[in-house]
């Protein structure tokens, strides 16, 4: 992933997991309600949240996502009935080891988004970017390889 | 009229870091070893004979016919010796965990080499170091200068180091496996380069305790190993006592399930799992009260996920180096 603007900045990339049936939705209704966010992520869309099994968030870290988020559909509405909370037990779990990886645990979040819900998707979206850019960074790559006195 | 003489395959033991169990695991080879003494010509084994490094530097490349490798690489030296034995060797084999995955020395990797030095050179009870005095690299003394290996932060695993043909997992890698390794090599059946020789199924598949396994585990309450006497005739997950079975490779001999201990991975992933440790922590995860999440209120689902005190330590315990994100990070 290339961090840098056009102009050469350094901006944070936030990947965006929305499942298909309300948060891909919810995006899609902020987007024709016209609700502005800022541009700093990209949507992947899955058929559930339950579907990003975190080795697809740890490979995203690994490849420069300074943040990952995972919508889905509020807890009782999951398309597939309960792939939403076994979601959120994973990402639970995930954050807390995370943590000990050294990756501060505001750069993962999951939220839930129904289909109608463009401004709550406007809103998680740009509180994730904020918490992202106070933090900066995770430059993973280099400290990943073996590092000389 | 005398036989032709015909010259036995070379084969070279080394180790890095390492605890010396693989070593252990050689000779635990009894009787066997002598035949295996008998059919090659061992030309390197630091901990069994006096063949020096220039002894290596002096061969002709690629004229040893296999290099065993244990451990993991965490300094130059080790980085060092590895390479030499891969311009020496016409095989590499990883054996064990260490060399395999990283291991147990790889969940240093959580750590890095100032916290290390602090802790083994400064904070353990039984050291007294008040001028925080570490290793270096080199001192200087009237005699001359003296020199250490470099001490890097992160531990590698070998194939990260160097090309790799094949791996002996295992913590250690049991005899049958080794036996049958040597003698594929010897005979030159092998299956092709990067296989891990052993079988591609997990733990699960061949877990004396596998009949006791529900179709559907739901864990209500996770137990740690001291916490619970365990039932030789259950399953160590439908007990709530984290194994790691499912996601391991089996071939073991599963022996720490016949031990009455959960299995830790040590074997490593099947062949198509990337990241063993995340992979775990992902069904663990789906399998707490799996039968009521949806009436799972927020603290009991709270209560529960805080018995997995050091999930990092537990869902990555030998195979940290070898995982995506391979260490801490640092800052
Ligand atoms: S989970 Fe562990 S105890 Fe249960 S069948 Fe698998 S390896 Fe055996
Ligand atoms: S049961 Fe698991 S940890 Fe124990 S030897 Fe077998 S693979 Fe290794
Ligand atoms: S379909 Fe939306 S969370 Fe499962």
């Amino acid at each position: 992933m290339n961090n840098d603007d056009n102009y050469g900045n350094n901006v944070p990339q936030i990947v965006a997991f929305c499942c298909n049936w309300c948060s891909y939705a919810g995006a899609d209704a902020a987007g024709t309600s016209r609700l502005q966010t800022k541009p700093h992520f990209r949507i992947i869309r899955t058929m559930c949240s339950s579907r990003v099994e975190p080795d697809l968030i740890m490979e995203a870290f690994r490849k420069g996502a300074w943040g990952v988020l995972i919508l889905g559909c509020h807890p009782g509405d999951c398309h597939y009935k309960n792939g939403n909370y076994k979601t959120d037990r994973r990402i639970r779990l995930l954050r807390k080891t995370l943590a000990q990886f050294g990756i501060e645990p505001e750069r993962l979040r999951l939220d839930w988004v129904s289909a109608s819900e463009g401004a709550r998707f406007t809103r998680i979206v740009d509180e994730t970017i904020e918490a992202v850019q106070k933090l900066g960074p995770l430059n993973l790559a280099v400290p990943c390889e073996v590092i000389h006195e | 009229m005398s036989k032709p003489k015909v010259s036995k395959p070379k084969v070279a033991f080394y180790w890095c870091a390492s605890c010396g169990g693989c070593e252990e695991a050689v000779v635990d080879l009894a009787e066997d070893i002598l035949t295996v003494a008998d059919a090659v010509d061992i030309v390197f084994w630091p901990v069994a004979l006096d063949f020096k490094k220039k002894d290596i530097e002096a061969m002709q490349d690629a004229s040893i016919a296999v290099s065993f490798i244990n451990g993991a690489i965490r300094t130059s030296e080790q980085e060092e010796m590895v390479n030499l034995l891969r311009k020496k060797s016409g095989l590499v084999v990883a054996f064990g965990s260490c060399a395999h995955l990283g291991g147990i020395p790889g969940l240093a990797n959580f750590s890095d080499k100032a916290g290390i030095f602090e802790r083994a050179y400064k904070l353990a009870p039984t050291v007294t170091n008040p001028d925080g005095i570490y290793p270096q690299t080199e001192t200087q003394v009237p005699e001359g200068s003296l020199t250490l290996p470099v001490f890097y932060d992160t531990v590698k695993t070998v194939d990260q180091t160097i090309d790799v043909d094949y791996y002996l997992p295992g913590c250690a890698p049991p005899p049958d496996l080794i036996l049958n390794a040597v003698t594929g090599i010897l005979e030159g059946k092998l299956p092709g380069k990067g296989a891990v020789l052993a079988p591609d199924k997990s733990l699960c598949d061949t877990c004396p305790l596998a009949e006791y396994k529900p179709e559907k585990i739901s864990i209500k309450d996770i137990k740690r190993p001291h916490e619970v006497v365990h039932d030789p005739e259950q399953c160590f997950l439908a007990e709530g006592i984290i194994c790691l079975g499912p996601a391991t490779r089996s071939g073991c001999g599963e022996r720490c399930i016949k031990a009455g201990m959960p299995c830790r991975g040590c074997f490593g992933p099947t062949r198509d799992v990337k990241d063993m440790g995340t992979k775990v922590l992902t069904s663990i995860a789906s399998l707490i009260g799996i039968e009521t999440e949806e009436e799972m209120s927020e603290e009991e689902l709270q209560k529960v996920l805080a018995k997995i005190v050091d999930p990092g330590g537990l869902f990555f315990m030998y195979s940290l180096p070898s995982s995506v994100l391979r260490r801490r990070r640092i800052k």
